[in-house]
């Protein structure tokens, strides 16, 4: 459990040091709101309408920036087989990685999420429902990225390509998310059961994410 | 015989160079008797449907033949992973392009027969959106085979992201089922459909299926003879240094 802990807690100091990707994170989630209603039209009924689901894909781009470099760094400079010697198994090891970027990037977006939402004319209710999914979410997210980070160890290539890979895995997440989101616009939309979806996708993803990663991780290390 | 037998490489080529010319012919047989049975053998405009029925008989197969390629990928991988099969990631890698030719074919067709009769050539509802997924999953796996230079490691790591992917079949399976889809729910087989429709369309699926399963063989031979040649190539560069 120390081990444990110590890699989710390095994995945090790392982000949040000088060429750490944390608040980089946070600052393209607020390029890519600012840039969508130069898009569409600065409409504040449509921009109402749309901006949970602005808010929703700005953080699943933000959730992949950096997360390429998650395991490579760590198999860069030998961290990675010091942690694959060091007795706490690797899943464990994968998990506490997911934590340590999860809360160094994950959790600013959905602190963030709030105050943006206001510039895209979200009401009270809708904004405080699309903190809500992405508090639930953005795990998801970011544990289904893990798996990603995993095979970027053993494919020595960074960039785009793991959007490529993790994106189509990506879209239940979204759709079930987007779908809570917005009933906190129209009344019509229902909350509870694409909500309940979401969070049996967080913990599905909880399960997978580890156990893949891990998989991905030896494949590429022997 | 025993299928363990047939992990063997060598036999591997021994035999599949023997039974390949009997595939391929089965393929020409079935496939010429399916068109034939779907053109002009067939009952088109005489229908309620109209001639756009005959889609049926390269759209269907071509969806069946992509989940069932995809299903294999997923069992080879199992393979790579838990017994080292030597010839299960060679399986793999050769199957990854024929599905989502198979996947695309599905795409085209599906599209080509929504115009006319929904109207659009494309919806995004349940059934579409995850066949799209799943094409862009085996694009996916076509990068990663590309990417890496080893391929007996590249062939555990696809193996992940190959099982990590498998539980798209499912939703694709049940897609018209658990969402409400203007794609039409999986009728063919529940008695309903005329033998003048099912005869044609049987005769496509086992065209298809012996396509794949000649193209499967041709490329993993094609594989095994490369990698032969690169392990040759290798050794040589290895002397004259």
């Amino acid at each position: 459990m120390t081990a444990f802990l110590a890699v989710a807690g390095q994995t945090i100091a790392i982000s949040y040091r000088v060429g750490g990707g944390a608040l980089i994170g946070v600052l393209f989630f607020l390029s890519v709101l600012v840039v969508i209603p130069f898009a569409v039209g600065p409409d504040l009924d449509l921009l109402a309408r749309i901006g949970p689901a602005i808010l929703w894909i700005g953080a699943l781009l933000a959730t992949l920036l950096g997360l390429d470099r998650l395991f490579q760094d760590d198999r860069d400079d030998g961290t990675l087989d010091h942690l694959v010697l060091s007795g706490l198994s690797l899943e464990a090891m994968v998990l506490a990685k997911a934590i340590g970027h999860w809360a160094a990037t994950g959790l600013p977006l959905v602190i963030a999420a709030p105050a943006l939402a206001l510039l895209l004319n979200l009401q009270p209710a809708a904004l405080w429902t699309v903190t809500l999914t992405l508090l639930v979410g953005t795990p998801a997210l970011t544990l289904i990225g893990t798996i990603g980070a995993a095979l970027m160890v053993a494919l020595r290539r960074g960039g785009m390509l793991i959007a490529v890979l993790i994106l189509p895995f990506t879209v239940p997440v979204l759709i079930f998310g987007v779908a809570a989101a917005n009933a906190g616009v129209s009344d019509r939309d229902s909350f509870g059961q694409p909500f309940l979806f979401l969070c049996a996708f967080t913990l599905f993803s909880l399960v997978i994410g580890p156990f893949a990663g891990a998989a991905a991780i030896r494949a590429a290390e022997e | 015989m025993a299928l363990i037998q047939l992990a063997n490489p060598t036999r591997f080529l021994t035999i599949s160079g023997r039974v390949l010319p009997w595939l391929w012919g089965a393929t020409i047989i079935l496939v010429v008797a399916g068109l034939y049975y779907a053109f002009p053998g067939s009952p088109g405009a005489a229908t309620n449907v109209g001639e756009t029925v005959r889609l049926m008989y390269v759209h269907v197969p071509a969806d069946w033949l992509a989940l069932l390629t995809y299903g294999l990928m997923a069992a080879a991988a199992v393979g790579t992973l838990v017994w080292r099969h030597p010839l299960s990631d060679v399986a793999q890698k050769a199957a990854a392009p024929i599905g989502a030719a198979f996947t695309f074919l599905g795409l085209v067709t599906g599209m080509l027969w929504g115009q006319p009769t929904w109207g659009t050539f494309w919806v995004w509802e349940a059934r579409l959106v995850s066949f799209l997924l799943l094409f862009l999953v085996y694009l996916g796996l076509i990068v990663v085979w590309r990417t890496m230079e080893d391929p007996g490691r590249a062939g555990r790591v696809v193996s992940v992201l190959t099982l990590v992917g498998a539980p798209l079949l499912v939703i694709i399976h049940y897609s018209v089922d658990w969402w409400n889809s203007l794609h039409q729910g999986a009728g063919i087989l529940s008695g309903s459909t005329d033998d003048a429709f099912l005869t044609p369309l049987f005769l496509m699926l086992g065209g298809y299926s012996f396509l794949f399963i000649s193209l499967l063989l041709t490329r993993m031979r094609t594989e095994i003879l490369g990698r032969r040649l690169r392990t040759m190539q290798l050794g040589a560069a290895g002397q004259e240094a």
